[in-house]
């Protein structure tokens, strides 16, 4: 039996695994795609201290695994489909059937982009529709494209889009942005970026690649077709708590409940960053909820077993 | 890096993929690219696997901007399968190992 089973190979996982592992809990990180997480989606870092000239997404997140495997973490690719509670112990059951038992679980299972779902969005996927800027936006030089979204995400990746975009039109539900104002004011006085307001794409259109957005005005009902070779989503993240089914309380947007020491409703499981009812999700409050997590997971095996 | 990921240009393209007789597994790569990065080692691994039966090579996209314009790539890391100097099918972003496998199993029949 394991001490900690972590499932979630992000920065929130591998800085708990870090800790748990370092101090001589028998742990385990199960991972369904490749470690590192959203972190990984990044191109560079420029707001994780230590690291003062910045640092690409994926060698941080490289790091952070190889520091925490040196210290005796253990990793498994996997995909989690099932955790119980029998007494006091946990068991974590993957898609393949493998179970693993444990004496406490850290959820750090993060987030994931939000689809705009709408016919086409899957078609066109690596085709023209993208989650990520900076992995893709160098592929539309000179050409048009669209950002679908207006918070901080959205305005920060248009912006940065223009870099190689002839023309970036940023859709949006509303008539204002949710974006803060520093973020507005560059937008605003950017003449690549025109505005789409209250409207929302209904269909994403092309042939070998995308082509065209039909958009409707949700004022109005006024329908449009606006060309363009791209269309980045930045609509908001979903977590990823769905396999959990009534394991621990959720938030009414179904992020985990938690208390200041990361405890969620059920006994000896923590939660630790973006799957986590919080208000800031960066790589740096990551980090703290996974130390903070193993903590407790540590305290909590101490006074359980 | 060892050569068994043979890296091609747009003047060697035609003669190690699209003439290849095997299936070819394609990875459009750039520097700044941190998927690429990870799925690289990836790619490596499988390269030893199949060995002789499957033709590893990879792209720079920077430096053949006309095969990534040509092919359509959107995102990197992009695999694409060829065969007979046809494209079979593509994979888009960093996937785990054992889902390439599968993939590559399924294309050789």
């Amino acid at each position: 039996m394991y001490d900690v089973v972590i499932v979630g190979g992000g920065p929130a996982g591998l800085t708990a695994g870090l800790y748990t592992a370092r101090g001589k809990l028998r742990s385990l990180l199960l991972e369904h795609g490749l470690t590192g997480g959203l972190v990984t989606t990044t191109e560079w870092v420029e707001n994780y201290p230590g690291f003062d000239e910045g640092i690409l997404g994926s060698e941080l997140a490289q790091k952070m695994e190889r520091q925490a495997t040196r210290f005796g973490l253990e990793i498994v690719n996997g995909s989690v489909s099932n955790i119980s509670i029998n007494g006091k112990i946990k068991e974590v059951t993957l898609d393949s059937g493998q179970k693993y038992e444990a004496k406490s679980v850290i959820l750090a299972t993060g987030a994931h982009p939000r689809n705009l779902k709408v016919d086409g969005e899957d078609e066109f996927r690596g085709k023209g529709v993208s989650y990520c800027a900076t992995c893709d936006g160098a592929f539309f030089k000179g050409e048009q494209i669209a950002v679908v979204g207006g918070g901080d995400s959205a305005i920060q990746e248009a912006i940065f889009l223009t870099k190689f975009a002839e023309k970036v039109y940023i859709i949006h539900r509303r008539d204002r942005l949710r974006a803060e104002k520093i973020l507005q004011e560059r937008a605003f006085s950017n003449s690549k970026i025109e505005f789409i307001w209250d409207s929302v794409v209904e269909k994403i259109a092309g042939d070998t690649g995308v082509k065209a957005l039909h958009v409707r005005n949700v004022k109005t009902d006024e329908k449009s077709s606006i060309d363009v070779q791209g269309v980045f989503v930045y609509i908001g993240y979903n977590p990823n708590t769905g396999f959990l089914a009534g394991l621990a309380n959720l938030d009414e947007n179904n992020y985990l409940i938690t208390d200041e020491n990361m405890a969620t409703s059920a006994p000896g499981v923590f939660a630790a960053g973006d799957v986590r009812s919080k208000p800031l999700k960066q790589i740096a409050t990551a980090v703290g909820d996974g130390a903070t997590a193993a903590l407790a997971a540590e305290k909590y095996i101490e006074e359980n077993f | 890096m060892s050569d068994a990921v043979k890296s091609v240009t747009a003047d060697s393209f035609d003669k190690e993929v699209l003439e290849s007789p095997n299936l070819a597994l394609v990875d459009f790569w750039a520097t700044w690219c941190g998927p690429c990065k990870i799925i690289a080692p990836v790619i490596e691994e499988l390269s030893k696997e199949y060995e002789g039966t499957v033709t590893f090579a990879k792209v720079n996209t920077d430096e053949n901007p006309d095969l990534a314009s040509k092919y359509g790539i959107r995102g990197i890391p992009t695999l694409m399968f060829f065969k007979d100097g046809k494209v079979l099918d593509q994979v888009v972003g960093a996937v785990p190992k054992g889902q390439l496998k599968s993939k590559i199993d399924s294309l050789l029949g």
